[in-house]
């Protein structure tokens, strides 16, 4: 009977199957691409790092970190710095990161580069391999030369990949590889320069790298290195994508909501339809359990055959991950079909649409065969204690499977909270624009405006689930622009000479007079000349570092303890700080404890607060301090910042090197100058503070072009739920249009009454997501990135409008059949 | 007395599957201006089909139809829209409401779609007349069926039609309601002066028009004067 029934309404079935299909394959295939990306990572876990273990440090390694090094015998090692490289050829300049190797590294995986032979080559002919887009960039070719510092080498090829870098994060500064032995030519290892050591090394298969993890990373974190093994940090890779992984999940499972929600609308309209069928089947006998079976069997097959096709399509969506991702990714994904995601999809597609359709589904339960007998149409019966049931049985099982999701209860009741906020919220602003038109009708409007306006009122409307549909997918993609407008405006830099647009790095003491001549010559002002001294945490109150390192109850975060600091002193603060706690201050009188100010992510991490001591190892010197104040620092700011700021007349006499900001009018300026720099101080790092902003927007394109697929799913199952809709109500509209026309309406008058009326719902739904939107990104400005906030007009200028036209499309998109339909023909139907 | 509808040579077949199904053959007959005129026959003769011929909502497959003077085959559909807005009511047995607009709303839809600004003020006159005075807001969901009947009635003769098509305008009303709506509707007819078209396999009903016509498997059996008149 099920099938018998079907039969008779495969067409608006199938639309309700449709629904849910791009939310399944959306869902079925991030599950896919996860489950691919795990076993990828696993495989390739020695090929990402290119090594069994990695030991490394910041400083050349202290003598007991040495021996243990030497202990173990690494097969290869790496000294990196970021630096400023010059092209003679054409005299452009570059930050890079210089990573001058030795040995036979990587031990698996692959240098490639370009020509092939260049990998091999390299390092007996002591020449650089140059990121390969570097080289794109500024017209180098193989062959060409290279300055770093002192040291001019000539380039053997272009780098295109080496085991553990994505193209991301490559982009701020792109790689040079080149032989270890040749970094001293260079004489940029010198005071105050940034630099990482690492030592290669490849071990037996037989090695628990666990447990030998476990043994000696203590010994090197009291001496300030620290030990990688190829297993913790693939899983630690593992985790960062299962991040990635959980939120592409979560914009999927997003779009089956919206599914679930145009079905269960579409399926209360269609149980409605087929309320006299069922009291028919009653009076002939048909049980309560059986009628309800029918409807429900046909659901659950709909939920099936959804499932199923939607995890076909997954299967072939996954394709498109390692694409998108490309840019994210340090590897090459292999991808192949695991059965248990496609299970998922159709499971989850019987589950959803049963669950959702379920409600309506009840009325047949409730129908009584007496309704064969009434004429007008009556409401369905809504029983109260079954709607509370099926209300939590679909809340609960949504919490569990973001649970599963997730795998985090805090974060699954967070989305499930933030989920049912947003849709009440779009729900609710739908129904107050709704009873905001029936009660303040515009009366003075034209005929046709003010009837395509109560057609969003006629009987079995959908109005409310196709603005929260249109809705939800213009707030999403909305939400991203804003967004991305908040971070880029935050980093933004203004085109004036009165802010920093260039920053000078390690500026050594005798060098600083000839650097602030050139800075003169090429008509740049030294806006701030700060002093920058190095140091590290040795004591916290009356606990020393390595008393902290190797208390296992400690909350103090490890970073505070291993990094080099670069503090400054000066006896005042700048725009981008601020104190929040205890008091500045800006002098320090002789005999007594230094007073510093931190910042509030130094003070967390270290579990420090206004009146604690703390204790700096100033390059040997041990300095005692007391924490006077805590500062809110704006690090998005792109200016020079500091966590521990000390007061004038404490370390003017450490060794010190200075930072420069400055500004230039344009890009050629910032050429020319950052080209005189590199040419008369080799050791000299540039951060031009426009190329970053560019580097940033660029990135954000890159997250955002994801995110955009992704709200591009929900976009996509909006369309086909108003798809749903507009042939649900098809043949409401044929009668109304008819009836109008025969009592006289024009085609024109009834074309314009539809057109207008999908126009409303465009307008409305996608204004309501654009503003709901515009809010959320308010809040964001105002509280989380405590900036002003300007509108992009792109969600405006373009979404708004050309959504509402989408919408009035798909919505005249049967007209002609509507218009055709002979007037004689529906009211014989309806006698 | 001129003729408002004359029908010649009418017939209507429909293709349904391989075979040709005639609905209607060889109809012809006059109404004059300000008739009362009765359709009679069982289930199947034709008669909605005829009705929907005569208002210009369907085509014929063969012969004519002059409505107010005009030929029907020589109009476009939005030409026959037009034509029906000016000169022809209609009461159906379904009511045939729009379930968004009030009983004043849709009183006025005629006369809103020709731009009439009294289109308001018309309506509730003639909601009035029919004793709906006090419902105008009401939806046709908030109306008894013999309520939405007397809305349709009042929506029938908003645009003081010249002829008026009823098909089985008390076919889903109870007796008592039904001779009510009749009543109304032969004494609207009657102030109006318009020519009234009853569909109906009602005789008693059919007795109260002028002229009846006896329909039977798509052919007119017989043309008669009512007894009664």
């Amino acid at each position: 009977m099920a099938w018998r029934d079907a039969r008779a309404s495969r067409v608006r079935l199938f639309l309700f199957m449709a629904s849910i299909v791009l939310g399944i394959a959306a869902v079925v295939s991030i599950q896919l691409f996860g489950t691919n990306l795990k076993d990828n990572i696993q495989k390739q876990s020695k090929a990402l790092m290119g090594a069994d273990y990695i030991i490394d440090s910041d400083d050349l390694p202290n003598e007991r970190a040495q021996e243990i090094i030497d202990s173990l015998q690494p097969q290869a090692s790496e000294v990196n710095f970021v630096s400023m490289v010059a092209f003679p050829k054409n005299g452009n300049t570059k930050l890079v990161k210089v990573r001058g190797l030795e040995g036979e590294f990587p031990f698996y995986g692959s240098i490639d580069t370009e020509p092939k032979s260049a990998a091999e080559v390299y390092q007996k002919q002591g020449g650089a391999l140059v990121d390969a887009t570097l080289m794109l960039q500024f017209d180098i070719q193989p062959g060409d030369s290279i300055k770093i510092g002192e040291l001019t080498l000539p380039i053997a090829g272009a780098l295109k990949a080496i085991p553990g870098s994505t193209a991301i994060s490559t982009s701020v500064a792109p790689p040079v590889l080149m032989p270890r032995n040749l970094i001293d030519q260079t004489e940029l290892i010198q005071f105050g320069s940034r630099k990482e050591y690492q030592y290669f090394f490849k071990v037996s298969d037989s090695l628990d790298l666990e447990a030998f993890e476990d043994q000696i990373d203590p010994q090197l974190d009291a001496e300030e290195a620290d030990l990688d093994t190829h297993t913790s940090t693939s899983q630690r890779l593992g985790r960062r994508y299962e991040n990635v992984g959980n939120f592409l999940n979560l914009a999927a499972f997003i779009a089956l909501l919206l599914g679930c929600i145009g079905i269960a609308s579409s399926v209360h309209i269609y149980i409605k339809e087929k309320l006299k069928s069922i009291a028919v089947l009653k009076c002939m006998g048909a049980s309560r359990r059986q009628s309800f079976i029918i409807f429900l069997l046909q659901i659950a097959g709909i939920g099936f055959i959804g499932g199923l096709i939607g995890s076909i399509i997954g299967v072939g969506l996954q394709k498109l991950f390692p694409i998108i991702l490309q840019e994210f990714l340090p590897f090459d994904v292999e991808i192949s079909i695991a059965f248990a995601p496609i299970l998922m999809g159709v499971i989850l597609g019987v589950l959803m649409s049963v669950l959702f359709a379920l409600l309506p589904l009840l009325s047949t339960w409730y129908v009584s065969p007496l309704e064969v007998l009434r004429v007008t149409e009556n409401k369905l019966p809504q029983p109260q204690k079954a709607r509370i049931l099926v209300f939590s049985t679909i809340l609960v099982f949504l919490y569990f499977f973001s649970f599963w999701l997730l795998d985090d209860a805090l974060y699954a009741l967070g989305f499930i909270g933030g989920t049912l906020v947003t849709f009440s919220i779009l729900a609710g602003i739908a129904i107050g624009v709704m009873n905001l038109i029936r009660n303040y009708f515009p009366k003075g409007f034209g005929y046709t405006t003010r009837q395509s306006l109560l057609n969003l009122f006629r009987p079995n409307n959908q109005t409310v689930v196709l603005v929260v549909t249109i809705g939800l997918g213009t707030f999403l993609i909305s939400t991203l622009y804003f967004t991305k407008d908040i971070l880029l405006e935050k980093t933004n830099v203004e085109q004036s000479t009165q802010n920093a647009n260039l920053i000078l790095l390690d500026i050594q003491s005798d060098q600083r007079d000839a650097v602030a001549e050139t800075l003169t010559e090429n008509e740049a002002p030294i806006l701030d000349n700060i002093p920058i001294v190095t140091m590290r945490v040795q004591q916290i109150n009356d606990k020393t570092a390595n008393a902290i390192r190797k208390d296992t109850t400690s909350t103090i975060r490890g970073w505070v303890l291993n990094h080099e600091f670069r503090t400054t002193y000066r006896d005042q603060l700048t725009d981008s700080e601020e104190v929040v706690k205890g008091e500045w201050v800006s002098t320090f009188s002789e005999g007594e404890t230094v007073p510093i100010s931190i910042s509030e992510n130094f003070a967390e991490d270290a579990k420090v607060g206004v009146g604690d001591a703390l204790v700096f190892n100033v390059q040997g010197v041990l300095k005692k301090t007391q924490v006077k104040s805590i500062r809110k620092i704006d690090w998005g700011a792109l200016k020079p910042n500091f966590n521990i700021l000390f007061p004038s007349g404490v370390l003017e006499k450490a060794p010190q090197f200075d930072v420069i900001t400055t500004a230039v009018a344009n890009e050629e300026a910032s050429a020319n100058l950052q080209r005189d720099l590199v040419a008369a101080f080799p050791n000299l790092t540039v951060i031009d503070l426009r190329q970053v902003y560019s580097i940033i927007e660029d990135i954000l394109n890159k997250v955002s072009w994801v995110i955009n697929f992704m709200a591009f799913f929900s976009i996509l199952t909006g369309i086909i739920v108003l798809i749903g809709s507009v042939r649900t109500s098809k043949y409401q509209r044929i009668k109304e249009s008819v009836l109008l026309r025969t009592l006289g309406a024009k085609n024109t008058q009834i074309l314009k009454i539809s057109a207008l009326e999908y126009v409303f719902l465009g307008l409305l739904g996608s204004l309501v997501g654009i503003v709901l939107a515009l809010v959320s990104s308010l809040c964001l400005a105002l509280f989380v990135f405590e900036q002003a906030f300007v509108p992009s007009w792109i969600p405006f200028g373009m979404f708004l409008p050309g959504i509402s036209l989408l919408v009035v499309l798909i919505g005249l998109s049967n007209i002609q059949s509507v218009l055709r339909s002979s007037p004689l023909e529906v009211l014989r139907k309806e006698a | 007395m001129p003729n408002i509808l004359k029908i010649t040579g009418l017939e209507k077949t429909y293709n349904s599957g391989s075979k040709e199904l005639t609905v209607l053959k060889n109809i012809n007959f006059e109404i004059q201006k300000g008739e009362t005129f009765s359709i009679i026959g069982p289930s199947g003769s034709g008669k909605t089909t005829l009705l929907g011929l005569c208002a210009g909502l369907d085509q014929p497959s063969a012969g004519q139809v002059e409505l107010c003077g005009q030929n029907l085959s020589d109009l476009n559909e939005d030409q026959r829209a037009q034509l029906r807005n000016k000169e022809v009511g209609f009461i159906f047995q379904n009511f045939q409401l729009l379930p968004t607009l009030s009983a004043l709303e849709n009183v006025s839809v005629p006369l809103e779609l020709q731009g009439n600004p009294q289109a308001e003020a018309k309506s509730k006159a003639l909601l009035e007349k029919v004793g709906l005075g006090s419902r105008l807001d009401h939806y046709p969901s908030q109306l008894s069926g013999g309520e939405q009947q007397r809305v349709a009635l009042a929506r029938a003769f908003s645009n003081a039609p010249s002829i008026l098509f009823a098909d089985e305008p008390t076919g889903n009303l109870d007796e008592e309601t039904g001779n009510k709506v009749i009543e109304l509707l032969f004494e609207l007819n009657r102030e109006a002066g318009t020519t009234l078209v009853i569909i109906s396999h009602d005789l008693e009903l059919a007795r109260k028009t002028q002229h009846i016509l006896r329909l039977k498997g798509g052919q007119i059996l017989t043309e008669e004067s009512s007894i009664a008149h």
